[in-house]
């Protein structure tokens, strides 16, 4: 069906919600990266298996990410009237007495996660009910989703098609309120107009720099070329976020349609979708969905039955971190090496090809159709200062709850993870939250009041970059991070200019002498002094902040350098600072250590304590990862 | 080379074009079917499209995508991220490698497993991981990643 119309629109709306709200009961199974890792295609499986022997008339529909990441494979289960269930952690034999007791009439509980009575339609601004307010045929004592803390804190607004099971599909997109933006946008709308909305909106660049996602748009709209083109920037490479991952994997039409939107502002009648390869889901699933918007007519010639004209290609990276700056992008997509050059001319003037060419990040253009539909000022009343709107963060490692989540912009990092994501079980406390990646940097404890938003993230010495967000608890060595983002950039730096390519080298070799015992004070100076040149020097982003994640530890974090140069790595990580013993009181003499050391440095009797040779141990672990009782000790 | 590979090479040009920017497409064809882009693959591309070969290969060697040497029948990608990096993927990089007895970056003797230490997966929740081929295996630990890595012949 081609959609040329509102009338085609609301038709394809409506069968979008004969999908979403059907008759019948529908079952949907998240099938993300992260889904299918942790076995959600054998609950799939499962499923289909068990409808057909038990003849339950089901819809079954894999879905994407709902965003609790932790409790993968998740389930829903929807019937007519009924508030939605959501199920988690399952598995195929949960799967399996899920569909038998369905069709006894009965829920099983013991994986229910939450019920979802009604949910917000975003694009809309109003609530969906499913249960159509009538009181619902399904047992009392279920947590109802928005009481449950990981959601409750949250504001769902690029993420907003998380709800149930509305991905990477056709009918569902629109039945979830997508395309009246770009409708709007092609047809009723100036492209001034349009740009003067995101103004409003004070949407700024979510890949990292936070730029002004209006002034980019009026700078390319402004910029004279022979064609222009409009690239998504999808080469997520921090360590430690995955947005837009899940996004393109997840939502990919709301990224189209912010790039629809974009092109039709800007002028540009090329678009490309740049995805790493490192993603080979959501290089399928946004593949995949420009086929159908081609089909639709929503991407070709004469979308919406305009003279507007907008083609999109993926194409994939090939592996160079480098390739998330905009220069060196432009680079690998004319086929060279991904090295940046010098701005100006930024790509605005002089991009692909040296024609204007714009580019966003991916959940910069999620954000899009939210901002046309509700309105730049309504946006803008979420966040705070010159940071407004939500910002998805991947929150990550050592909270319980981990998982990708949205909030306002400024929410304090501490309600993030505490409340958000559970805090720290058995025991442990928070170290530092690392936010920026490898452009960032770690804020301590103590500063986990601050907000999350651009300005107060700089202000702290890190940065917002592109939403990685990493809880580290006391098990986590400072100097061993900085060592590690080092390692990192001294890795992927192109090696164009030499700052950056001597300058990560040899701050490497500084840090790898200290988690050696082989520092010094001078030491501490020589890091001073390099970054400093670095950061002045440097050519591009990446070397420009490539010291930031060692000059933030080195500020918050001086006194764990300190004991490193005494000889000490009070993490109990740096290998050479440190030895496993076994504590006698506490060995039960199961001897598991004994077989997991590869080493054969682990001697003992059965039922008897066992003890670590030094000379032959290789730091490696593996006895005390392997030990039950917890008596093997670092120090 | 042999006739069908060149015959490869030649639909991978009339697919993207037989142009400078169709360069990493081609390559990433190339790897794909072979596993590796050998010296005479990328010279027949760089002829193909008209430019010189050092610039074919100064792009065949930048990008951490293209191996210029053959890999083993499984590939083995361990996560550095920094939540698999906190939660121990050095460790878990040695132990496979001494398993294994080859460094990162190398393949077995009989060409069965090649190790690569890769930046970031993007699945930070269910850290560390393990990529084998196209399977990715969440909470992979020194303990589990023999039994793992057994299923791939």
């Amino acid at each position: 069906m081609k959609i040329r119309n509102r009338k085609d629109l609301a038709q394809l709306k409506k069968h979008g919600d004969e999908q979403l709200f059907p008759r019948g009961v529908r079952i949907t199974v998240g099938l993300a990266t992260c889904g299918i890792a942790k076995g959600a295609r054998d609950v799939y499986g499962a499923l289909k298996r068990e409808l057909k022997s038990q003849r339950f008339q089901a819809a079954l529909e894999d879905t994407g990410c709902n965003g609790l990441c932790s409790r993968e494979p998740i389930v829903t289960v929807q019937m007519p009237g009924a508030p939605l269930l959501t199920f988690a952690d399952m598995t195929p034999e949960d799967a399996r007495a899920l569909v038998r007791g369905l069709k006894k009439g009965e829920i099983p509980l013991d994986k229910i996660l939450c019920r979802t009575d009604r949910q917000e339609d975003i694009m809309a601004g109003e609530m969906r009910s499913f249960t159509g307010g009538k009181p619902a045929g399904i047992p009392a004592g279920i947590a109802a989703r928005e009481s449950l803390p990981f959601f409750k804190y949250q504001k769902r607004i690029a993420l907003r098609n998380r709800r149930a099971g509305t991905q990477h599909s056709m009918p569902k997109y629109p039945a979830s309120g997508g395309f009246p933006a770009a409708f709007s946008a092609l047809t009723g709308m100036k492209p001034e107009a349009v740009i003067a909305e995101l103004q409003r909106s004070g949407l700024r660049g979510r890949g990292g720099a936070g730029f002004p996602t209006a002034a980019k748009w009026q700078a390319v709209r402004a910029a004279k070329g022979a064609r222009k083109y409009f690239i998504c920037n999808g080469d997520e490479g921090d360590p430690g976020a995955y947005m837009d991952r899940s996004l393109l994997e997840s939502d990919p039409y709301s990224v189209l349609e912010g790039m629809l939107i974009g092109a039709r502002a800007t002028g540009a009648a090329q678009g490309i979708v740049y995805v790493r390869e490192e993603y080979p889901l959501a290089i399928t699933r946004v593949t995949g969905a420009i086929a159908e918007l081609k089909k639709a007519g929503l991407l070709g010639r004469r979308i919406f039955s305009t003279d507007f004209n907008f083609t999109v290609t993926v194409q994939r990276g090939a592996g160079a971190f480098v390739c998330g700056e905009e220069t060196a992008l432009i680079a690998s997509l004319e086929g060279r090496a991904g090295e940046p050059v010098e701005k100006p001319p930024y790509p605005a003037q002089q991009g692909l090809y040296g024609m204007p060419t714009c580019i966003n990040n991916v959940e910069t253009l999620a954000s899009v159709p939210v901002i046309l539909s509700r309105g730049g000022a309504w946006y803008s009343r979420t966040g705070t200062g010159k940071s407004r709107g939500t910002k998805v963060f991947s929150l990550v490692g050592a909270v319980d709850r981990v998982g990708l989540i949205e909030v306002p912009m400024g929410t304090p990092l501490e309600k993030i993870i505490y409340d958000i994501g559970g805090g720290f079980s058995g025991g442990r406390t928070l170290k530092a939250v690392q936010t920026g990646g490898p452009s960032g940097g770690c804020i301590p404890a103590r500063l986990t009041g601050l907000g999350a938003d651009y300005e107060s993230l700089t202000a702290a010495g890190s940065i917002m970059g592109s939403g990685g967000m990493i809880a580290m608890d006391n098990t986590a060595c400072m100097v061993d991070v900085a060592k590690y983002f080092m390692g990192f950039l001294r890795g992927e730096s192109c090696g164009k200019c030499l700052p950056c390519r001597q300058g990560t080298q040899v701050m490497y070799d500084i840090l790898e002498a200290i988690t050696a015992g082989r520092g010094t004070q001078q030491d501490l100076t020589r890091l001073r002094d390099i970054a400093g040149a670095l950061s002045q020097t440097a050519l591009c982003g990446l070397g420009k902040t490539a010291a930031n994640p060692v000059l933030s530890s080195l500020r918050f974090f001086k006194k764990e350098f300190d004991a490193h140069l005494a000889g000490t790595c009070p993490a109990g990580v740096c290998t050479d600072l440190i030895q496993l013993s076994i504590n006698t009181k506490k060995c039960t003499g199961c001897g598991l250590c004994r077989k997991a050391c590869p080493a054969g440095a682990v001697k003992g009797e059965r039922k008897k304590a066992h003890a670590i040779t030094q000379k032959a141990c290789i730091k490696c672990r593996a006895c005390h990862e392997a030990c039950p009782a917890g008596a093997v000790e670092i120090r | 080379m042999e006739a069908e590979e060149k015959k490869h090479i030649e639909a991978s040009l009339r697919k993207y074009g037989a142009s400078e920017r169709a360069l990493i497409s081609v390559f990433q064809d190339i790897q794909k079917r072979r596993g590796f882009l050998s010296e005479e693959a990328v010279r027949t591309v760089a002829r193909g499209i008209g430019i010189p070969a050092s610039r074919a290969f100064s792009v065949a060697a930048f990008y951490g995508a293209f191996s210029l040497e053959p890999r083993g029948r499984n590939e083995i990608h361990v996560c550095t991220g920094t939540a698999c990096h906190l939660k121990g993927a050095d460790r878990l990089a040695g132990s496979i490698a001494r398993k294994l007895a080859i460094a990162p970056g190398g393949t077995t003797k009989d060409g069965r497993y090649s190790l690569h230490e890769v930046r970031c997966l993007g699945c930070c929740a269910i850290a560390p991981v393990v990529k084998v081929n196209d399977d990715i295996h969440p909470q992979a630990v020194q303990d589990n990643i023999s039994e793992i890595l057994e299923n791939y012949k």
